[in-house]
This record gives C-alpha cells, structure tokens and sequence, in this order.
C-alpha cells in the first residue's frame, strides 16, 4: 500500500504524515496527527463539525483529500488559546454556557473566529448565516450567538 | 432488485495528482478513462462515499493558475473554472455589475463550502438544481472547454445534457468561463425555494436578467432550475416582459409561462405541484428585482 | 428571567459558575468515545441487511474472513438465544439479527480488521441469502387485515393473546361519561393528526471502543446516556456477568433518548473477544440515520368539548404510535401525556403498532410531542371559536395539585399555572404582533422519572471535594452536582470537583434519561453531603472534647457553644488524628419527581405564495422547580424548543416503498441551522418540587413538547390554515393554503 508524505503547518507548527491518496484531511488530521478535536458528525459537509481553516479560510476537512494539504497552513481550535490565555471566544462560550455537549464547539469557533477576523463587528443575522454551516443539536443557537457578539465586544475594547 | 444506498463498504484505492498546467491535466485525463478532475471536490467526496463514481486518479485541478482566480477589461471577466465562489461573492466590482450571478454563487452551500464551491465544479456536476447554473445561462456566460483536441469554447447552456451529464469527452474539462459585459441599464437576480435558510439544495431556482429603458423592459432572459432535468429557458417570460413595465398582467403571464415551462418530478425535496407554482411565484419577484436592479 | 415563588435564599445553587468540565471543550480536549484509540485496535464495520424485511437464509463469511486484515467476523448464531417474553429480547435481536431481518440496515454480520479500509472491504465480501418478504410501513398497513406480520416474536402486551401480530399493545384510559359529555358540549372539534418519524439528530454519531483481555473479561469506552446500561444489556446479550464488563463513558456528544438503547457494544465485544484484540466501531451518519432510533410516528383522531363558558369537559382519542420493529411503549407514554386540563370526560385509547422500520428509541418526551399536538391545536381552536384568549382558556381548565392525570393518580404540586402567567405577563405577549404575522400559544409538560442513583463525596485532605456520580453528563450536570454539593456543604462549588466515574467506581446509577439526574443524582449527591457533615460534625466533637449534640452545622463550618467555628478544611487537616478519611456514599432509588409545565409562544410570518415559515420570535416558559444553573436550565429550554422546531417544520423520514430510507444524510434530513432560528427567549418559573431538597424538577424533555403545537397554532393564526399533519413544509403549508382557497 503506497502513501504520499504531506508536508504542512498545523497552528503554526510544521508537521509531516503519511497518508492514502483518498484519506480525508478529516481522517488524516485525527488518525496520523492526533487532532482529535476535529470532529466527524456526517462526512459530507452538511454539519461543519470537522471545520478548520486552510491558509485562513474556513473549511470542511472531511471535504478534502489529505495530499491537499500540501503546504498549506491548517488552523484548528487548539491554536485559537495563545499560551495560558485563551481566545476571547473560548472564554465567552464559557462565561455564556454557549456549549452543552461539545461535540460542535471546536468547529463553531474556528467559524466564529474566522467571522470575527474577516467581520469585527457582525449584526446578529450575519454571525447567524456565517455559521450556518455548523450544526448543534444542543443549544439552539441562541447562546452561541451570544457568546459571539460578546467576544466580539471583548475583542473590539482590546483594539 | 431494491436499491441497496447502504454506505460505502468497498472504499476504493484512488491517487491524488496535482498537475501544474492544463496540458499536464489533460494528459492525465487522456491516459485514465477513469480518472476524475475536480476542484472544490464538495458534491465529489459525497458521491464517492455512497458508492459512484469509483475514479481511478483525482485530478486537482486548483494548482493550475489559469484555473483560480478572475481578471478583467473593460468589463468582460475571465473567471477561471476552479475559482472559488467566496472570491466572487467578495469581489465588490463583480457583485455590482452581475449581482444575480453572484448572489447565486453565493447559495452554493455555507462558508465552509463557499471556499471549495466552483462554476466549474456546480455546473459539470450537472445537478438539475445546482444554484449558479440559470444565472450563468440567463447571463450568457460561455465555458473555455480544453481537450486533447485542444480547446473550444461553448455556451454555458450547451454543457449540461442531463442529471449527472455533461457533453464533455472524457478528456475534457473547463478551464475558464467567459463573462460579457452586460449592457447598460441590465441587471439580473437569482431566486431559489429552500425549506431552511441555508444548507438546503434548491427545490425551486431562477434567474433573471432584464435590461430597461425607463420603466419598459427591452430584453429579457428568463432561468429555470430545478424544475426539470437541465435548466430551462422561458422564452413565453422573456416575451411577456418585453415591451412591458412588469405590471401585474405582465408579471402573471410570467408566472404562467414559468410554471408552464417546468418538467418537474416528485422527490423528497418537493412535489410537482409545488415546484410548478414557486416557479412562477420565484420567476416575477427575480423579473421585479432584477428591474429595479437595473435601473438603479 | 426567572419568577420565583418563596424561594429560598441559596449561597451557591442559582449562580451561573463555569462549568468544571468547560475548558476542556472549549480547547479540543475533551475526549469523546471516537476520540479513543487503544494500541492494536482493529476496526469494526456492520454488515447490514439491503432488506427492508427478509428471512435469512444463511450467511457465508469465509471469503470475508480470508481477507487481508480481517481478524474475526461474528453474526447471530455466536450471540444466545433469549426468550421472547423477556425485556432483553427485542434489545437482543435488534442489535444483531438472528432469522429475520426487520428493516433495512438491520445488522446481520460484523467484521474486524486492523484497518477501516480492509474492514469495509470484508463487510462487502460476506455472503447473505434472504428469503425477501413484503415490508409494513405504516400504521395503517401494520393492522390491515391479512398484513404481513413484521415481527414474529410480537404478541399484543396487555391482551394476553397469543397469535402473532403487528399490533404490540393496547391500553384503554377512561374516566367520566364522554357519550354525556359531547351530548351536553356547546362546541366539539373533531381532528385527525398525523406526524412522521424524526431522528434526535446528536452530532456525535454512536461509537465505542473495546478491550477484551484473555481473561474474557471486556472494558468498553462508549458513547451512552447510560453506562450501567451498556453494561447490564451487553450482559444481557451476551449471557454474561456483569462482573465480566467494565464501562468507562466518554463525554458523549448529544443523546436526546436516542443514546438511552445500545448498538455497537455486544458486537464490538464479541468480535474482540472471538480476536484477542481491541475494537474500535463508529457510525457513519448513514447508519446512524438509516438504523438506529427514531421517535415514533403517530396518527391521533381526537375529539375535544367544550362548553360555552370555556370549560374543556370531554376528551377521547385514538392514538397509533408506529413502534418500529419491535415492541414498545410509545402509545401508552402519549396517552400519558394528554391530561393538562381536568377534562372530567376522558376516554383515551392506545395502540402501538410494529413495523420494518428502525426500532423506535426514546427521543425527549417520548410520545408527548405528538399527542399535545393534537391536544393543543384542538384547545386552540375552540378558543377561537368562543372567542377566548388562548392563555385564558387554558389557565381556565389547568390542572393543579390533587387533579388527576389521565392515568388516574392525582398530580402532586405543579407550576402549569405559573407557566402560563409567566407568558400571558411577558414582554412579548404584551408587545403588538407584527404586521402580517400570526401569533400561537400552546404547552405541554413531562413527568419525569426518579430512580436509581449513586454517589460519593470525598473530602481531600485540604478541604477540598471530590463528587463521584455515574450520571453521563449530557447538559451540564456536572456543575449542577458540584452546585448542590457546595450549598450543602458549605462549600465553593470551585473547589469542588465533580466527576462521572466508570462502572467499577460508583455504585448503580440509572441512564440519564428522564430528566433525572439532576433531581435524583443530586438527591444522591445531597444525601452523601449531609452524611458527610454528620461525620464531620462528630470530628469536631472530637477535636473540641464535647458531645456531638452540641455542634451545629452552619456555612461550611462546624459550630460549637463558647469556641471559634471549625471550618471543612480544618476538620479535614485533622481527619487521619479523628478517625480517618472522610468519605460518604448515598443511594437511592428517588421517589417524587414533579413534572415540569412549559408555556411557550411564537410569532410567525407565512410567505402564502411559497409556504415558508419563518419564525420571528419565540419565548419559552418552564417550570424548572429550582434552577440550580440556569444557563444550562435555560440550555434546556432552548435545546428542547429547537428540536421542537425542527419537528415541527421541516424533519421527517422519507421511505421508498421497499422501505429504503431516501433522506439519510444531514443534507435531507433538514435539522435547524443557525440562520432559521431567532434568538430563544427564556423564562425560568420556580414552582419548587417539595420532594426534593432544593426543590428540582427536571427539565430536560419538556420544552420539546410545546413547539409542534405553538407553531401549529401561529400559523392558524397567520393564516387560517389548519394543520394537522406534520411536518410543516412549505409544499405541506402551501398545500393547505391552496386548498383552503
């Protein structure tokens, strides 16, 4: 069985893996680096939990082929804390119970974060279609969104 | 026999190859009956996961420059096939001159999918109810096809043939799509029934392009998508909006020739019953704001 | 927003801390059970049947078990039969079929391998030959005359017959005189409702890992609402002792009810047991969609009176509930859930049906969400008829303590009342409707269960606390637990650690499911902490030389006459010179759950040309008895009223006629996202539930229960347009709207 040999940057670290052709980044983030905060809940780009960002765009993992990552540079949300202090959205989903089971959390912030880098200060209907593509069952949104628009206050007053 | 639809249990062994040039592509084309392009690879890796096709060879086709990316002069656009659709949804200058097109670039699925989404990929995917597909006819927009036989170029309407189907060879894909300047006081918009907000496929899609003079309309092009095994011209819409100011009698006769026009089946997204009266209702709200579009 | 009754004042129950197990699900490093590798681990893949309905014949493994990789392969024949008539059967046969396959992705074979890819592979490669038979699919088809049995193990629960069927029970409800009662109504509604199958939609699809050791001895790491029960039905299965299974859970993303069942475990541990070698086995969403749960379909004819004055005086109904392939009770729990008005006159009849679709799984509430649909549209429209306010009619005819429930044991103290002047004194009921726009009212409730719990506080020897349950934290109830502990204590929930401990390290606790754990756990955890100030009330004794009746406990401390207060931490700094470690276990099985009432109300707008309906505003009230942690009691509500949404809006299964599900993916199965949502208002009424020490009710279910209902009624109220069929689709609302013309 023949792999190919990716080479990439994953939250700022340079890593390599071996990988089948037609692995899923999704698959290999999880099974060759460990990333297992990169969640599976469908395969078919329909629940944003496998979200992460490509050269700082958002993306589906589970909706690319692992030699695609070639040089690239992957951001998941474990480079959104910066040493002991984390991220403005981290710490509003804490502080607004913006999360119940979980599962969806890491892929709702790095699309949060993506938003709130492109967008510094969103209307409620643009975080809402801006993370349309994460699903959760849990919370009905509302104080997901919350949370957004707090980290988004946060993060305006640190300017 | 019953459809088995169970997942995927057989995963086939495919090679990724990344060529840097069309002429390497379409050597890789050429030497693989099996061999598959794809860009954004968001309809691709579904379809593969429950169980058609099998390809041989992924082709990536997003490492080729000619591919990725848009240019312009003197209002014309080359929008290369693999760009994707979040950069012509953010390009300020392409929104304002063709915002129906971009707009239903745009629905092609979330922001996750937004960075992947393709012309290229939505419309050789060849879905009846892809987003960009009536929008790209309504505008005219013409496919730079490349081949063994060298490159041609064809009307964006003449590429689909069918669900799944294209005209392409088997050693053929789109390069880049051409898009005139349309002309003065010509706008257009696209509409699409969705039983959410987002993430849904279009059960009902339609695009519009008019031009004005004052409050008449001088030319038309009138979409359907979903509705029918390709996209579907209206010329009875088109004609009724010619010559008209989109009064309710014109606007009703357009609704009847959209509803008129569609083909449309049974499915779980939608009766044809339904699809056939959003047609109408989704035909003269596109006519109405690409109207007022054109004439702002 | 909270209203409040009385309440208490609380130090630490009521505030909103972060919760412990927060930060690691913020940053990636919660663990969930597809997140577990273990070294060597193959991978398990099901074979599954392409049948919707099918003997078999047999099945041939060899060439399957001959591929590269594979390393044990397991059907039916390795799993011991057991008698139909006991409660492990259906579980048994549903998990892995023996002769008969009773839907389509039924699992008739398993395969491991030391990759997915090779698994996959073999899984394709095993050879079954199926006698195919006609499949039911509905209700209506499942009691024709002649039908196909579905299921034959199925006899009718409650009748005492013998014959097989596809009628899995019976239950009749009556009180009163309902041929009297519609006589002497002024108004009647006759309706017939409809509501298809939904999934609990959980982002985590099932999965586990397991470890059998050449001892025979299996350690699972499972995603479940219940470890105690993965343990006792995989021993069940498998006819072994409990004492052979250890279950670890793993944060479980999502469960809802659907997670309460299990279907992975026995195989994973037969395969890795008949392999030496750990298996690891996770659903893809397709499975997930096309074979496991889902909450019932129903249809429900109903028949509600009233008189003039507004009393609702009689109520009778027929209500179906498909069960899917295998007997349950999801007719009896609707007929349950119809009695939240007094209704003198009730005459209520249950049938559950089988059929070859997926065997039906708790989801919220089970079964109340479809019968206060067809309650509540009912009460709405004869509201509307007699020209009453929609929260009038209802507070009118509300049930209150001592009031019968359609069962016929009195309901103890409840907040029905309270929940609906909650909404009729809101913001939004009080604010204008907005143009164009139609506003519904509707409710509903869930009993909810006690049960089985246990737990165990250990005082560190700094003071500090250690709370051990074995309730899989599905919501946040690991800060609940933490909460209560620090109110009895005396204690900052901070410096309270609490956690969910395997099957080996905590006494039996019962699924979370029922909305129990932080009513009954926390029971539990209470007991143990004021056992535990007991013992720490006698070291200070002790440490004092009084007697111990004159220590008194207060704030954390130990209080004695003429000294200074002993704090938790001196106590323990002295604990080995006292005594020893103090420690306390409490368990019980927790008797006095109080429903829990929510009132909810929503605007919508109806696109009349298309069928769209967008929902502008939404408030939901509930009862929560008292809110330990209101943001995750608020969580709840929210939760509940989304999926409620979801239901009611746009979720629904999609058969072919050979019974093949069409819409298994997330595409299709068309759950809310983001953008189809306003923000959930949320008012939190404390009725408090005197059966437990900080008054709890659960919350869990009931804000499920409401929403099919309200947003049937603002459509009504829209439009005109009554709908009585689910789910609420634009073609469906254009459909009714069309015809209404």
């Amino acid at each position: 069985m023949s792999r190919t040999h990716v080479n990439c940057t994953v939250n700022g670290d340079e890593v390599d893996f071996l990988a089948s052709d037609d692995t899923s980044l999704l698959d290999a983030l999880r099974d060759e680096l460990g990333l297992t905060s990169v969640k599976e809940g469908c395969g078919t780009g329909d629940c944003g939990a496998c979200s992460i960002t490509v050269d700082g765009k958002l993306n589906c993992s589970c909706l690319m082929f692992a030699p695609e990552a070639e040089g690239k540079s992957i951001g998941t949300v474990e480079g959104l804390a910066d040493g002991d202090q984390l991220h403005p959205l981290q710490t509003s989903f804490l502080e607004g119970a913006a999360l119940q089971c979980g599962i969806c959390t890491p892929g709702v912030l790095v699309a949060a974060k993506v938003l709130l880098d492109e967008n510094p200060s969103p209307t409620e209907t643009e975080i809402r279609y801006a993370l349309a593509g994460n699903l959760c069952r849990c919370t009905g949104y509302d104080k997901i969104i919350h949370a957004v628009q707090e980290a988004a206050v946060t993060i305006g007053a640190g300017k | 026999m019953p459809r088995t639809a169970l997942p995927r249990t057989r995963f086939p062994r495919m090679k990724y190859a990344a060529p840097s040039s069309v002429d390497e592509a379409v050597g890789l084309l050429a030497g693989d009956a099996d061999a598959r392009v794809f860009a954004g690879a968001t309809d691709l890796i579904p379809q593969i996961r429950s169980g058609r096709p099998e390809p041989s060879v992924l082709v990536d086709l997003k490492n080729i420059d000619r591919l990725v990316g848009t240019s312009e002069s003197g209002g014309n656009w080359t929008v290369g096939a693999a760009t994707p659709t979040s950069t012509l949804t953010a390009d300020v200058s392409f929104t304002d001159a063709f915002p129906g097109l971009s707009e239903a670039s745009g629905l092609i699925g979330s922001d996750q999918i937004q960075n992947r989404s393709s012309w290229g990929g939505n419309l050789c995917n060849a879905s009846p109810a892809a987003d960009s597909v009536p929008a790209l006819v309504a505008n005219d927009v013409r496919a730079v096809v490349a081949g063994s036989n060298g490159e041609r170029t064809i009307p964006v309407a003449d590429v689909v043939t069918g669900p799944g189907q294209t005209s392409l060879a088997d050693d053929e894909f789109i390069v880049e799509f051409e898009v005139d300047a349309p002309a003065a006081n010509t706008s257009d918009a696209y509409l699409r029934l969705i039983p959410r907000t987002e993430m849904d496929i279009a059960v009902v899609g339609a695009a519009v392009r008019v031009t004005m003079d004052g409050d008449t309309c001088t030319a038309a092009s009138v979409v359907l998508g979903a509705v029918a095994p390709t996209v579907v011209r209206v010329p009875d819409a088109e004609a009724a909006l010619v010559g008209s100011t989109l009064d309710d009698a014109a606007l009703a006769a357009v609704a009847d020739a959209a509803s008129a026009a569609c083909n449309p089946i049974d499915d779980k997204r939608g009766t044809i019953e339904y699809r056939r009266q959003v047609a109408g209702v989704l035909a003269k709200r596109a006519a109405v704001i690409a109207a007022e579009r054109a004439n702002s | 927003m909270t209203a409040t009754e009385n309440r208490p004042t609380y130090k630490y129950v009521g505030t909103r801390p972060i919760r412990h197990d927060g930060l690691e699900k913020v940053t990636g490093k919660a663990r969930f059970a597809a997140d577990l590798n273990l070294t060597g681990q193959l991978r398990g893949v099901m074979v599954r049947s392409p049948h919707a309905h099918a003997r078999i014949k047999s099945i041939d493994t060899s060439a399957a078990e001959a591929m590269p990789g594979v390393k044990s392969v397991t059907t039916g024949a390795d799993f011991p039969d057991i008698d139909p008539a006991m409660p492990a059967y259906d579980e048994s046969i549903n998990v892995i079929a023996r002769d008969e396959v009773l839907y389509h992705g039924h699992v008739v074979a398993a395969v491991a391998a030391t990759t997915l890819s090779e698994a996959r592979a073999a899984a394709a490669a095993v050879k079954v030959d199926y006698d195919v038979l006609d499949p039911i699919l509905s209700i209506e088809g499942a009691l024709e005359d002649g039908a196909t049995i579905s299921n034959k193990s199925t006899r009718t629960l409650f009748l005492g017959q013998d014959d097989e069927t596809n009628l899995a029970s019976m239950a009749p409800f009556g009180r009163g005189d309902v041929e009297a009662g519609f006589a002497e109504a002024d108004v009647v509604v006759e309706r017939f409702f409809t509501t298809k199958a939904v999934h609990q939609g959980y982002i985590e699809p099932h999965a586990c890992v397991v470890d059998v050791g050449q001892d025979g001895k299996a350690s699972i790491w499972a995603s479940s609402q219940g470890h105690f029960a993965v343990r006792s039905k995989t021993a069940d299965i498998l006819g072994w002792g409990t004492d052979k299974i250890k279950v670890t859970p793993a944060e479980i993303g999502g469960g809802f009810g659907g997670k309460t069942t299990i279907y992975l475990e026995p195989i994973a541990v037969k395969l890795s047991q008949k392999a030496s070698r750990p298996v690891k086995m996770v659903m893809t969403r397709e499975e997930v969609l096309r074979a496991t749960g889902p909450a019932p379909a129903a249809e429900i004819a109903i028949k509600v009176g009233a008189k003039n004055d507004g009393e609702l005086t009689t109520i009778q109904s027929t209500m179906k509930y498909s069960n899917g392939s295998a007997k349950g009770y999801a007719a009896m729990l609707g007929a349950m859930s119809t009695a939240s008005y007094k209704f003198p006159n009730l005459d209520i009849q249950t049938f559950g049906t089988v059929d070859n679709t997926p065997k039906s799984a708790a989801y919220r509430a089970p079964s109340a969400p479809q019968a206060a649909f067809a309650v509540e549209s009912c009460v709405d429209e004869i509201a509307k008829i007699l020209g009453m306010d929609p929260i009038e009619i209802r507070l009118q005819n509300a049930v209150i303590e001592g009031d019968i429930t359609a069962m016929g044991a009195p309901h103890p103290k409840i907040g029905f009342i309270e929940t609906m002047t909650a909404i009729k004194d809101s913001e939004h009921y009080n604010s204008p409707v907005p143009e164009g726009a139609g506003r519904g009212f509707g409710t509903g409730f869930w009993f909810n269960i006690g049960e089985q719990s246990s737990a165990t506080v250990n005082l560190n020897e700094d003071g500090t606390a250690t709370v051990i349950t074995g309730s899989p934290d599905i919501g946040g109830s690991r800060a609940s637990m933490a909460l209560m502990a620090a109110e009895t204590l005396g204690l900052d929930p901070m410096r309270i650690t609490p956690i969910i401990a395997d099957t080996e390290s905590v006494g039996f606790t019962d699924i979370t499911e029922g909305s129990r754990a932080t009513f009954a756990t926390g029971m539990a955890v209470t007991n143990a902490c004021n056992e535990l100030i007991e013992q720490m009330k006698a070291r200070a004794a002790t440490m004092r030389g009084v007697d111990i009746e004159t220590v008194d406990w207060l704030d954390g401390a130990a209080i004695v006459d003429g000294h200074d207060p002993l704090t938790i931490a001196e106590i323990t700094g002295q604990a080995k010179q006292t005594g020893g470690p103090l420690t306390s276990t409490a368990s019980l099985n927790a008797a006095g759950a109080g429903p829990s009432f929510a009132a909810h109300l929503a605007d919508v707008a109806v696109d009349e040309e298309t069928g769209v309906v967008t929902i502008l505003r939404y408030t939901a009230a509930q009862d929560a008895g008292t809110a330990i942690h209101p943001s995750y009691v608020e969580g709840q509500m929210q939760g509940g009223s989304a999926q409620g949404i979801g239901w009611a809006l746009n979720e629904e299964y999609i058969y072919s006629d050979d019974g093949v599900m069409e819409n298994a993916s997330f595409l299709d199965y068309r759950m809310p996202v983001a953008s189809d949502l306003p923000m959930l208002e949320t008012i939190i009424v404390e009725v408090p539930n005197p059966s437990h020490p900080y008054g709890v009710r659960g919350v869990g279910e009931t804000g499920i229960v409401p929403p099919i209902n309200t947003i049937a009624n603002a459509i009504h109220s829209a439009t005109g347009v009554r709908m009585t069929d689910l789910p609420m689709s634009p073609p469906n609302v254009l459909k009714a709207i069309n015809e209404q013309k």
